[in-house]
């Protein structure tokens, strides 16, 4: 049932609008609207009633284990989200003056500094609005660098082939040319193939480390010298930045600029897909080109720096300040934290991958790269269990959630045939890893018992498997009153 | 430990099965130079009470005040219910909705939202939401040169927020598109067709109209929109939702309407916060679809025939795409868009058409008591909807200085985006105010420039 | 026969047939679309538009997958076959009925250079490796 089939003319809520008022006469006629939107006309009571119900459709990991691997889905903690919809920080304008919001700057100017100290990088800026935002602007001081020394010639961006699809899609937003580094079967960066890439057109190198296939590039300070030595910057994703937190600083191995994903490694929640944060760091020679606005200490107060302040930046990438409240809600989470908690969060997800890890292979599973240890995640690869039974890694995911687990991330890294990219995070017990290796062994059981049923899978959610062929032939991504049900 | 749930027995049993003696061995294959040189910088960690009270201590330091600034970002009341449901866990901590048998909360919520976006701006589809609205704008000036194929340029008049020109600007200078500034006329104070003369059968992908424009004013929007079209380009609509209840939608203007439609979301629900988060929208016509960047949902069935809802058209994006794909964006702003949702679900077509008459009512009554004073005269003769820019006979700052120290956010200074406009504010009245907030400012500033306050009849009274 | 020995083919994919008025038709494989499953979307090059042997001029959409379409000779595009657009499906049953354009070489000579069936039937399972 859709809200626009609840709705009946007439009904109305007067209490959540202003009294009525006449009709507008200082807007001329053509410029007014004559038909009213397709807005659902119900009670408070059945909108709270249809939202509550859909919410109830969901998994979320305030109802599931959620080992969505490159996904960092750990518990957000509720003081973050209480703190940070304080009245006086939700009623405060975007455009109020500085010193009305110095509380609130404050906040801002601390999680910038610590953010500094995390990542082992001279300068941050908390703009970016989301993971791909704050890569569109990495690379775009990294093209901005290499302009202001009148290196025009660097037109690649390398990038290798484990990366996530965001990479190569920031480079070309910047204007570069996306090259392709193949993996070696350890599931480094193929260090031959780097050195043979890298020349004179390489803007610079986009790595993610530990790398999407849930292993450390233990070869980082020869990857460094390679780029490095070609005249190429190198760029961290910090999508993976859970596994080190605290233990090992990107600006130590020699990363140029990297960014952090706020909503996977500081806890802010995902929000069914969004909002997240973005913040970039930078090494000093990459400083002037951090996008705005920056967050100073000065004499007086905090202030905001725009471009008079910092005039080689890049420039804005929102109206206002980027995603304050995602912002204020990771700045709650790192005093929770604390120097000791952080270090603990990339021991702890590293300590729980390797016994999911360590669980599974004796459960019978195989795992992409057994040889390794595991970083905050790991890949099984169903290749041998669908070659014997039919039943592929898509058809075990789905039979995950009958089981009432979310599904791991699925056919992702492109590289591994068949594979489950598995995060558990630190903020779940071991007796819930237990769980989720008896469930996984269970399915195991029934894709050579009965493979249809893993196939056929999920058979206890709201809707069973859908058309996803059909959804993509015959758009329908706008109800239309006349279709009915 | 925060947040980490294991016991001492756990760590042994763990470690055990691993088959490693401590912890710090998990960390072996990464070279020892790189390991644990401390965070000496960052502060120990604080219990929840000690945060709560550092974090009350500084909302409080931050305080309170009468709210008259607009430029983007609009107070609004929020039923209490939009954010006691949004804010439920199962919306809040689940992430993109890739297990579509997992997520048909998430994703009837989309599809609902993409029905009224689309609605509301009479465009035939939206897509699941974007950042914010200036990002948005970014992603349809990129949307358009990848529709044209031809052209490279987009006209982008003075009358858009100039936050959103730079952040444009940032977005797309990478990507060889030029932008071309069209001037607006001093006396109405929005773009003049004539100003659009010059660029009559010159090779741009599109237009950008914004309504109402940064100064509050409305735009000939048929006028504009047609123009555009007999030049060959498209017509991006940048438009506060909010407005629309009251206001042309983009899909009617001129001939044929608009080709895409932006803005930001904010007035939906969405508390100001410093700024963020908002999100942004974007519908447009059904043949740009595949054009379009971000998340779409999309209505299908199950193998059982029943109905149900799924992510679509995911080939344009970027896990697929790669290098290729429409944009590197990767997320909606989800839970933003569920409050939005839910927002526009209370209010319904005629609460938000209250909403937004009230608005308009609220801003002229402002205004009849602002330029009774002496001194204080609206700087352009255009239509508005909420907001306007008046032009006072000295500088601004003082004057919004000593209107703070009396509790009151008298509107944004122009002096830096607008130095030619001279000593120009823009002030904007939402249906949060009441009678006698209008009438403290008033009396306030009257008493501030030194001139005597005489109240005017105004145009539109609220009834009571 | 899933690679019919009549018809020249490219590496990436693509096969051409040689029509009596001088024009060449390009479809996708059998094997490219299986690889692919189920086609949702076609996007055509423009008609008149000129193509260089090797430029991409198309894209063909799966669910949860998309190619680029290179045009195998260089030409302009005379045609294009506008019943995929409401019915992409039919590449997926009938790979070589299914023809997407029609180019007019500029250079006959370069349909020596395409693949035949044999040839093209060592890169669809080199591929599948």
């Amino acid at each position: 049932m859709l809200i626009f089939e609840l709705s009946r003319r007439g009904r109305r809520n007067p209490t959540q609008a202003p009294a009525a008022v006449p009709e507008v006469s200082a807007i001329p006629e053509s410029l007014r609207r004559s038909r009213p939107p397709l807005l659902p006309e119900v009670s408070e009571l059945d909108a709270v009633r249809h939202y509550t119900a859909l919410s109830q459709k969901n998994f979320s990991i305030d109802t599931h284990f959620y080992p969505l691997g490159s996904c960092t889905m750990k518990y957000n903690p509720r003081a973050c989200d209480a703190l940070a919809m304080l009245p006086q920080f939700l009623a405060r304008h975007p455009a109020a003056p500085d010193d009305t919001g110095q509380g609130f700057l404050a906040c801002m100017y601390e999680l910038q500094e610590t953010l500094k100290e995390v990542t082992g990088m001279a300068a941050v800026s908390l703009a970016p609005m989301a993971g791909a935002q704050g890569e569109f602007s990495g690379v775009a001081m990294i093209r901005a660098y290499h302009d202001s020394r009148g290196d025009a010639a660097r037109t690649e961006m390398l990038v290798p082939d484990a990366a996530h699809g965001t990479n190569p899609a920031s480079a070309v937003m910047c204007g570069y040319t996306a090259r392709e580094i193949p993996t070696d079967r350890h599931g480094n960066v193929d260090l031959a193939a780097l050195g043979a890439a890298v020349g004179s057109r390489t803007a610079g190198l986009m790595l993610t480390n530990p790398s999407t296939l849930g292993v450390f590039e233990s070869a980082i300070l020869d990857i460094e010298k390679i780029v490095h030595g070609a005249g190429g910057l190198l760029y961290y994703d910090g999508a993976n930045l859970n596994a080190i937190l605290g233990k090992v600083k990107p600006g130590d191995m020699g990363f140029d600029v990297i960014h952090l994903n706020l909503h996977k490694t500081f806890s802010t929640p995902h929000g069914g897909g969004g909002p997240g944060a973005g913040p970039v760091g930078v090494n000093a020679k990459l400083a002037p080109f951090l996008p705005l606005p920056l967050v100073a200490l000065e004499k007086g107060g905090y202030r905001l720096l725009g471009e008079r302040a910092a005039p080689l930046s890049i420039g804005r990438l929102s109206a206002h300040i980027g995603n304050a409240g995602v912002l204020l809600r990771a700045y709650v989470y790192v005093r929770l934290l604390g120097a000791q908690g952080m270090r603990r969060v990339g021991e702890f997800a590293t300590l729980n991958a390797n016994y999911l890890m360590a669980g599974l292979k004796k459960a019978g599973f195989e795992v992409a790269f057994p040889e390794r240890r595991a970083s905050h995640e790991f890949i099984v690869t169903l290749k041998r269990l669908k070659e014997e039974t039919g039943v592929a890694a898509m058809d075990v995911a789905k039979r995950l959630l009958d089981k009432g687990f979310h599904a791991p991330t699925t056919y992702f890294p492109l590289l591994v045939a068949e594979c489950l990219l598995i995060e558990p995070t630190e903020t779940e017990s071991k007796q819930t890893l237990d769980a989720f290796v008896a469930a996984m062994k269970e399915i195991l059981a029934e894709a050579r018992a009965d493979p249809e049923l893993v196939k056929k899978a999920p058979h206890t959610t709201p809707v069973r498997r859908l058309d996803d062929v059909r959804a993509a032939r015959e758009l329908d991504l706008v109800w239309n009153p006349a279709q009915g049900e | 430990m925060p947040f980490i749930p294991h016991t001492e027995e756990d760590i042994k049993a763990m470690l055990e099965a691993i088959g490693v003696a401590s912890i710090e061995n998990l960390f072996d294959e990464i070279p020892a130079a790189l390991r644990g040189r401390g965070l000496p910088d960052t502060p120990p960690p604080l219990s929840e009470m000690e945060a709560a009270r550092l974090m009350r201590e500084r909302a409080e330091a931050d305080g309170h005040y009468l709210n008259f600034i607009g430029a983007g970002a609009y107070e609004h009341h929020i039923p209490a219910a939009v954010w006691r449901i949004a804010a439920r866990g199962e919306f809040h901590s689940a992430y993109t909705p890739y297990q579509a048998e997992a997520s048909q909360g998430t994703l009837q919520v989309l599809y609902e939202y993409q029905t009224m976006m689309a609605s509301l701006t009479e465009m035939d589809v939206a897509n699941a939401s974007l950042y914010d609205g200036a990002s948005a704008l970014a992603e349809a000036v990129l949307m358009a040169a990848r529709a044209h194929k031809s052209a490279k340029r987009v006209l982008l008049p003075a009358t858009v927020h100039p936050a959103y020109r730079k952040v444009v600007q940032t977005i797309v200078r990478n990507q060889g598109i030029e932008l071309v500034g069209v001037p607006y006329a001093p006396d109405t104070g929005h773009v003049a067709p004539e100003a659009l003369a010059p660029f009559a059968g010159q090779d741009f992908a599109a237009l950008v109209v914004p309504q109402p424009n940064f100064f509050g004013v409305l735009e000939p929007v048929d006028e504009l929109a047609d123009w555009a079209r007999a030049n060959r380009m498209f017509t991006i609509a940048v438009v506060n939702p909010l407005a629309l209840a009251i206001l042309k939608p983009p899909g009617e203007w001129g001939n044929s309407g608009a080709d895409i439609a932006v803005g930001d979301g904010q007035p939906l629900g969405i508390p100001l916060a410093s700024g963020g988060p908002y999100f942004g929208f974007m519908a447009c016509r059904k043949e740009l679809v595949r054009q379009m960047p971000g998340r779409i949902v999309g209505r299908t069935v199950d193998v059982d025939g029943k109905p149900g809802y799924t992510l679509t058209l995911q080939a344009r994006e970027q896990h697929i795409r790669r290098s290729k794909a429409t944009s590197n964006i990767c997320t909606n702003q989800g839970l933003m868009v569920t409050a939005a949702t839910i927002y526009m679900a209370l209010l319904g077509p005629q609460g938000l058409a209250q909403v937004a008459r009230t608005c308009h009512a609220n801003v002229l009554m402002l205004l009849g008591n602002l330029t009774a004073i002496e001194g204080v005269e609206r700087a352009f003769s255009g239509p508005i909807f909420h907001e306007a820019v008046l032009r006072l006979k000295t500088p601004v700052a003082p004057v919004l200085r000593a209107l703070q120290a009396q509790g009151i956010l008298g509107g944004l200074n122009l002096a830096h985006d607008c130095p030619e406009l001279g000593h120009a504010l823009l002030v904007c009245a939402t249906e949060t105010k009441n009678e006698e907030d209008l009438m403290l400012y008033a009396g306030h500033l009257a008493r501030i420039i030194g001139r005597r306050f005489r109240p005017a009849p105004c145009a539109i009274k609220p009834k009571p | 026969m899933t690679t019919p020995d009549n018809l020249k083919y490219t590496k990436t994919h693509e096969w051409v047939r040689q029509e009596p008025d001088g024009t060449a038709t390009v479809g996708i494989t059998f094997h490219a679309q299986d690889m692919l499953g189920d086609i949702v979307f076609v996007e055509h090059p423009a008609v008149g538009r000129q193509v260089k042997q090797g430029e991409e001029c198309g894209v063909i959409e799966s669910v949860k997958a998309a190619a680029d379409i290179y045009a195998p000779l260089s030409g302009e595009i005379v045609a294009i076959n506008r019943e995929l657009d409401d019915a992409p499906e039919k590449i997926n049953q009938d790979a070589y009925g299914a023809w997407m354009f029609r180019i007019k070489p500029d250079n006959s000579a370069e349909f020596a250079g395409l693949l035949d069936a044999k040839a093209y039937r060592q890169v669809a399972e080199s591929g599948k490796r």
